[in-house]
């Protein structure tokens, strides 16, 4: 079984699932359990100032989107940080790590954005023996409203200037945790390397509202006849955090700049996507919400397979993928394929032949008898059709050898070739 | 309880008291909200549907379990409904395993078809239970039209001519309205009165009349209806039954199957309904199926369907055939009866083994014989009482003539199923309208 003991900026898990900081990593019961089932190391729930301790709604504080069986595929939140004594939480953490030395255990923080809250609470936690921080400057609900969470997360120069002074004021690795509510998620990564953290980890959540209640037209989660926006999180989510991570993996200003994966993350299969592009570990949440925190068992058996199947170790896969995600610009215009119907897979349902007719190019043809086949000379390779078909491998986009002709444009399949010297490119220059 | 399976003879009460309310309660359990839930989710809402194809009714199947999963069943009942009126009860007897769900992709993905019959009767008791009935009568037209026969065709016509502003009178021989879901369906699949109840609920359009007790040839002709009526439409099903063609099927103890079955409807104490401790189904429908497991229910040691042809042959579907074997009914293929031996009443049934060739059905000379104190007939309904003047091809009225329509069991064309009568009666209605509408 391959080893998936992993080393993430200087800190030592078994493996590279950490449990994001959130509702299951609240208290010593919880992390307990999941590190008993399996888990490489947590984020502690994020931690506030001393004092009264936030407090949290007594209603509904989360809200989710389902597909097909009722399978949850999408959640959010409107829960603060820990509403627990300062000293509790410091007590638990210390007596969980002198327990579980060979896991991690980073805390995750958030206090006022004054140089005087961060160095108090830094001194706070240094006798816990705990591995390293996250600096939240993603949570986009509550303490946002309060300048903290997303609201220093959507400011690049207090990004820097926070974690600068976590820097000064401490020796422990500093992971700094990026929202995704932002246009452009390379300039939070790059000020975060300018004020000197080891890490990135994204994406937090996204700002949402899962559903309105059509009887009493309040958002859920509903308070009282109101609802606020949450953070969104889940596998809905995992398509937005993918790209947010290699952007700042392919990124000439954050390149090499270590990165912990998370959104969405439900199997290995996630995980390995997620460190393919860049991230050097992950973050679970709301997979072990939904599940349970047995569902790491899984995720260590199937990644460990997969790289046996691969016959490669752990670090050989994270960024494996980053080199061929590139510009628009830059994809090959001379690549053709054409969408092929395995006959025999086909259960006839029809679901391409709606999706090509209705809404694409009209390059299905239907017969009486419900055969269902590609005309080339009107696919465009759009891929829809393999979107929507229910059978797994049923219909697949085949490449047309280089020299051929293309029926649809009756050229031929050439060199690769893309926009930047297309003649259509109006910035091309014609050789004259 | 004096009798017991082993008792000699036709005797009633074979069965502890509460064996009968277990024994034909609801055959397959209505699903609850979640179920409903979550077998709709299995729909792929396919283009063009071959489950729509496969429908007789040719009901709308991926729209009203859409409408189900979207959580809106009483949307899904009016989409049933508009194509078959009887959906309720098509839901619980239709042989789906060779219609809608046999069509079904997933059928052919997995060998495990959406469960369409199960989604309809959710939707369609759903909206019954609440009370609703979301067709109205457009504005009168003065027409008045028969109706001949309170089955399944004749009530789709009925409701269909009623929703297009005619008035309609409704003939029945029988003592109620519903025709073969009222007389000749197996108890277990329609509990609770439920063709009543669907009657009803169809009646409560309004301007549909209903007269039981009346014949056709009987009590009135059909020259007498056209000269009183716009438009007479004739679904007055096969009321004759076909004969063995063997010595002995005189004796007492040998009957019709339809007559059993419709008696076990009729009866609202099952413990007071006789059945022989030997049985014997002569027959491959469903109706030989349905006499034959309920004999079973009812109490009897050993009940055998004899068919005269293969498994492949036999009109009941594999699933029926499946749950006759489930329900202990042993079914021998390929052997047809020579007698029914007794001396005053039947006592066993001599059998000949067949042979499927070229030349047709010949029997072999080997034979083996079956004790049997009652033996049901359920080797098919022909047409009986067809009035003078109507073309009649392979047993059945080829066609609409004049201003007589016909539709059902009785006409040519379509399977013998409820479904294919209420599509028969619902287009028929509609050739009527025309017709009538024309005539303004």
């Amino acid at each position: 079984m391959a080893n998936l003991s992993a080393d993430f900026i200087g800190i030592k898990s078994p493996n590279p699932f950490w449990l994001a900081s959130a509702p299951p990593t609240d208290k010593k019961y919880n992390v307990e359990r999941a590190y008993e089932a399996g888990w490489g190391g947590v984020v502690w729930k994020t931690l506030g100032s001393e004092g009264p301790p936030v407090v949290n709604v007594n209603g509904p504080r989360y809200g989710a989107i389902w597909g097909a069986d009722r399978r949850l595929l999408g959640l959010n939140n409107i829960e603060l940080i820990t509403d627990r004594p300062l000293e509790v939480n410091l007590q638990e953490i210390k007596e969980v790590k002198r327990k579980w030395r060979d896991r991690a255990m980073i805390i995750s923080l958030m206090v006022p954005c004054d140089e005087d809250s961060w160095k108090d609470i830094l001194h706070r936690i240094e006798d816990t023996e705990a591995d390293g921080v996250e600096l939240n400057f993603g949570c986009p609900h509550g303490m946002a409203e309060r300048g903290m969470g997303s609201a220093v997360g959507q400011v690049p120069e207090y990004i820097e200037m926070v974690t600068r002074w976590v820097k000064k004021h401490s020796r422990m690795p500093c992971i700094v945790k990026l929202t995704p509510n932002i246009t452009d998620v390379r300039k939070p990564a790059e000020a975060a390397k300018r004020g000197g953290a080891d890490a990135v980890s994204l994406i937090n959540t996204i700002n949402s509202i899962t559903s309105v209640n059509l009887d009493s037209f309040s958002p859920e989660p509903m308070i009282d006849g109101k609802g606020t926006h949450g953070g969104y999180c889940g596998p809905a989510v995992k398509p937005i955090a993918m790209n947010m991570v290699a952007e700042i993996a392919r990124s000439a200003e954050t390149r090499g700049l270590p990165i912990s994966g998370i959104g969405g993350i439900t199997t290995w299969r996630d995980a390995a996507e997620f460190m393919a592009l860049g991230a050097g570990n992950v973050q679970v949440c709301t997979a072990a919400m939904t599940y349970g925190f047995k569902i790491v068992q899984e995720m260590i058996s199937g990644l460990s397979q997969y790289l046996d199947d691969k016959q490669i170790g752990l670090s050989d896969l994270v960024g494996r993928a980053v080199p061929n995600v590139t510009d628009w610009q830059y994809l090959n215009l001379n690549y053709v394929a054409k969408a092929r119907i395995d006959q025999d897979a086909c259960i006839k349902c029809g679901r391409c032949y709606a999706a090509c007719e209705d809404t694409s190019h009209q390059a299905i043809s239907m017969s009486p008898e419900r055969v269902f086949e590609v005309m080339d000379d009107e696919c465009v390779a759009c891929n829809l059709c393999v979107n929507v078909c229910p059978v797994d491998n049923c219909i697949t986009m085949v490449p047309m050898a280089k020299g051929s002709v293309d029926p649809r444009t009756g050229t031929k399949v050439g060199d690769y070739a893309n926009w930047t010297t297309h003649p259509n490119n109006p910035s091309v220059k014609a050789a004259e | 309880m004096t009798n017991s399976p082993l008792t000699p003879g036709i005797v009633p009460g074979r069965l502890p008291a509460a064996a009968y309310a277990a024994n034909f309660g609801d055959h397959t359990p209505a699903l609850d909200g979640h179920e409903a839930r979550v077998a709709a989710d299995r729909c792929y809402f396919c283009h063009d549907a071959p489950c729509i194809t496969a429908c007789p009714t040719s009901i709308d199947i991926p729209l009203f379990i859409r409408q189900i999963a979207t959580g809106t069943p009483e949307s899904a009942a009016k989409t049933i409904w508009d194509q078959n009126i009887l959906g309720g009860m098509c839901a619980r007897v239709c042989p789906t395993e060779t219609l809608c769900e046999e069509a079904c992709v997933r059928e052919a993905a997995e060998g495990k078809p959406v469960e369409i019959g199960q989604l309809q009767r959710f939707a369609t008791d759903l909206a019954m239970g609440k009370g609703l009935h979301p067709f109205t009568r457009a504005a009168l037209t003065g027409k008045r039209v028969v109706v001949v026969g309170a089955g399944p065709a004749g009530l789709a016509c009925a409701h269909r001519l009623a929703m297009h502003g005619h008035d309609v009178v409704v003939l029945e021989r029988r003592p109620k309205a519903g025709g073969l879901n009222e007389y000749g369906i197996a108890s277990y699949k329609a509990t609770g009165g439920f063709a009543q109840r669907e009657v009803d609920w169809l009646l409560s359009i309004g301007g549909i009349e209903i007269r039981t007790g009346v014949e056709l040839g009987r009590d009135v002709t059909l020259e007498q209806l056209k000269a009183r009526f716009d438009a007479v439409f004739l679904g007055i099903g096969l009321a004759g039954v076909n004969a063995l063609r063997a010595a002995g099927e005189d004796l007492p103890g040998v009957r019709d199957a339809i007559d059993f079955i419709a008696d076990l409807r009729q009866t609202a104490d099952l413990s007071t309904l006789p059945v022989g401790r030997d049985v014997v189904v002569i027959g491959g429908g469903m109706t030989a199926v349905d006499a034959a497991v309920q004999s079973k229910l009812l109490g009897a040691e050993n009940v055998t369907i004899v068919y005269r042809r293969g498994r492949e042959k036999m009109s009941a579907s594999g699933h029926e055939q499946d749950h006759a074997v489930q329900s202990g009914v042993r079914i021998i293929h390929n052997a047809a009866p020579v007698r029914v031996l007794g001396k005053d009443r039947a006592e066993a049934v001599e059998f000949a083994y067949t042979q499927d060739g070229q030349g047709g059905l010949t029997l072999s000379s080997e034979t083996f014989t079956l004790k049997a104190d009652q033996v049901f007939k359920a080797i098919g309904q022909t047409l009986t009482g067809a009035p003078a003047g109507l073309g009649v091809e392979g047993g059945k009225f080829a066609g609409n003539a004049g201003k007589v329509w016909v539709g059902g069991d009785c006409a040519a064309g379509g399977e013998d199923l409820t479904v294919t009568a209420v599509a028969e009666g619902r287009d028929a209605a509609e050739s009527i309208h025309a017709h009538l509408s024309g005539l303004k």
